[in-house]
């Protein structure tokens, strides 16, 4: 059996589609997608509020997590590094973890059948 | 037992709610019997008139036989006949003014966070029942009805003698049904102290809060009312100018809410704590009702439909427009960047200021009224995140207070005899009687709030929540329930069964939330 990988992206929100296209393209068509907040090296940014300045430094992301077999990591995380990039600073990050096991509920299939 | 529990209680509340339905209204249908449905008896005496200006109560405020007209003969002899057209737009216009207080709900709970929404909406909300109890018991009494210059007598109490037929204003024929004219009016006394809220969302008792604004549409409001526009009024003798309650309503509601904060403290924040508005769509869908809500505030203050009506609706929308507009300049220039929260801020802030002066002036200086008024209340906003004096929440005094006061004043330079026959020729007169009526709304709003305030401080011991309630909102700690379920409702289960409970409490009592 090989080996599963989850792979993490938190990208930029406005890149979604994009990065939804181009997995659609390699034919990756199973992925969770969660609204997130964080910080890194992009700075926050001001709003005002009747002229009250509020600084937000905790930035909406999307993560998409996507399990695959090892085989194809190297696919996917290519083609959602060119899809979400913009060259700016905050284009976001993307992890790679390995995964013990999948089972798919309906049918108890398990490792890479299951995902 | 778990389930007789709560049917026990619920029919203690029941019989409590009809005993004082009972109590309240078995005065009034006693003059409802006495007052009959058409004005017919009343009819003939008044046909043939009345030296002494008492043709009948039931359409005559003002029992004042001085009042003559230019051929000298008493003005409150005959009774008009109603005019289908000016009731038909009263009722409209009541209607109007009625949904400006869901508007500022909308309009405050938006600005609020999420955790106190159902809070903020209800403060404005409940003003629709507590005031309107209060109102037809003896607040329009102490406002409209005979009394002495500072506040009305107790003739109207339970709407006695507040009829069907038609009456007369300060000398002014009406040609609409009193019961009309009462009910406009009290949309009014509604929407007052609910403005107050603004100043003092997400710490307040919610049953203080109730307490208070009962409280105060007694103690300030109808007081306030016949000083400017009642029978024998102070301010309305000395001749001041107050279309549709620019004193009244937003000067005494923009200082009281003022005192209030004060009494009440400050929010507990840390400096981290996000304040922002959790939801500004609500925001400025809550200034669309007002805007639109005011055109019956405004154009239903000419007491009939006409030429005075048109002429205030039309210079109420062009200081609103104009208002909003200016408040985005201003935004502009100093941090950037136009902002919605700062255009519904400036509209309102228009409303506000054209509304003693709608009846009284043109459209050229509605455009100056609404173009000034910006200025002066994001100056006091600015004023007040500097200072960090006070937690006036949601700018009721600088929206209010200080926007109302510059009505007052623009009111004073910009009446124009052309607009309104009852503007004096004397300028000067004028403009010291809308000073002394300035000096006399923030000095009843702020006594009268400081009194009920430190009263009721120490009757209920304190008037905010505790800091841990009000971390975790008042929707939860005050209302038991919460604006916004997450995650479709998954987070609780346990099927509530209705009032019973019989299906097994909810697992997620707002106890183990705590």
């Amino acid at each position: 059996m090989s080996q599963l990988i989850k792979i993490e992206a938190v990208i930029r929100p406005q890149r979604i589609d994009e990065v939804k296209a181009a997995l659609d393209e390699i034919g990756v068509t199973g992925m969770t997608v969660t609204e997130v907040r964080g910080t890194g090296k992009q700075k926050g940014y001001t709003q005002h509020y009747r002229g009250a300045e509020y600084t937000v430094n905790l930035i909406q992301k999307l993560k998409i997590e996507i399990v695959a077999d090892e085989t194809d990591v190297e696919k996917i995380v290519s083609a959602i590094a060119t899809s979400a990039r913009t060259g700016e600073i905050g284009d976001g990050k993307i992890f790679t973890i390995p995964v013990l096991d999948a089972i798919r509920i309906r049918t108890d299939e398990r490792g890479s059948e299951a995902v | 037992m778990a389930q007789q529990k709560p049917l026990r209680r619920l029919l203690v509340v029941w019989l409590a709610t009809l005993s004082m339905m009972l109590a309240l209204f078995t005065p009034g249908s006693r003059v409802h019997a006495q007052t009959p449905l058409s004005g017919a008896p009343a009819w003939d005496a008044v046909k043939q008139g009345d030296q002494a200006g008492i043709a009948n109560a039931d359409f005559i405020t003002k029992y004042d036989s001085t009042l003559k007209g230019d051929d000298g003969k008493v003005i409150n002899d005959v009774a008009p006949e109603i005019s289908g057209g000016d009731t038909a737009w009263m009722l409209v216009a009541t209607a109007l003014v009625l949904l400006m207080t869901p508007g500022l709900a909308l309009f405050y709970a938006g600005m609020a966070r999420a955790k106190n929404v159902l809070n903020v909406l209800m403060q404005s909300f409940i003003a629709m029942s507590i005031v309107t109890v209060v109102w037809v018991v003896i607040g329009y009494s102490l406002a409209f009805a005979p009394g002495n210059s500072a506040v009305g007598g107790t003739d109207f109490a339970m709407l006695s003698k507040v009829g069907q037929t038609t009456f007369t204003w300060n000398g002014t024929k009406m040609a609409i049904p009193h019961q009309v004219f009462m009910c406009f009016q009290m949309m009014f006394a509604v929407i007052t102290p609910a403005l107050i809220s603004g100043a003092i969302v997400e710490r307040m008792k919610f049953g203080v809060y109730c307490v208070f604004i009962a409280l105060w549409s007694l103690m300030v409001y109808s007081p306030m009312a016949h000083m400017v526009w009642g029978p024998g009024g102070f301010l309305f003798k000395k001749g001041a100018l107050d279309f549709a309650g620019g004193t009244v309503i937003h000067m005494t509601s923009g200082f009281s809410a003022l005192v209030l904060a004060m009494l009440l403290g400050k929010r507990r924040l840390s400096s981290h704590d996000d304040t922002r508005p959790h939801n500004l769509p609500m925001t400025l869908i809550g200034t669309g009702i007002l805007w639109f809500g005011w055109f019956g505030f405004n154009g239903g203050s000419a007491g009939a439909s006409g030429g005075l009506a048109g002429s205030a609706f039309m210079v109420t929308h062009v200081a609103a427009a104009v208002a909003g507009l200016v408040w985005c300049f201003i935004e502009w220039v100093f941090v950037k960047k136009p902002t919605a929260l700062g255009f519904a801020s400036g509209a309102v802030a228009g409303l506000v200021a054209i509304t003693p002066a709608s009846g009284f002036v043109t459209a050229t200086s509605a455009i100056i009224i609404g173009a000034v008024v910006p200025f002066l209340s994001y100056g006091a906003i600015q004023l007040k995140n500097k200072l960090q004096k006070y937690d006036d929440t949601l700018d009721v005094f600088a929206v209010h207070g200080i926007g109302g006061t510059w009505g007052a004043i623009a009111t004073g330079i910009f009446a124009d005899k052309a607009v309104n026959s009852l503007v004096p020729d004397d300028r000067g007169a004028l403009m010291s009687a809308q000073l002394m009526s300035i000096g006399l709304a923030i000095a009843f709003g702020v006594v009268g709030t400081l009194v009920i305030g430190l009263a009721l401080k120490v009757i209920f011991k304190g008037l905010a929540v505790s800091g841990n309630d009000e971390e975790i909102g008042l929707d939860l700690t005050q209302h038991d329930e919460v604006g916004y379920v997450q995650n479709g409702g998954a987070e609780a289960t346990g099927f509530g069964g209705g009032l019973s409970g019989s299906q097994g409490a909810p697992a997620l009592s707002p106890e183990t939330a705590r």
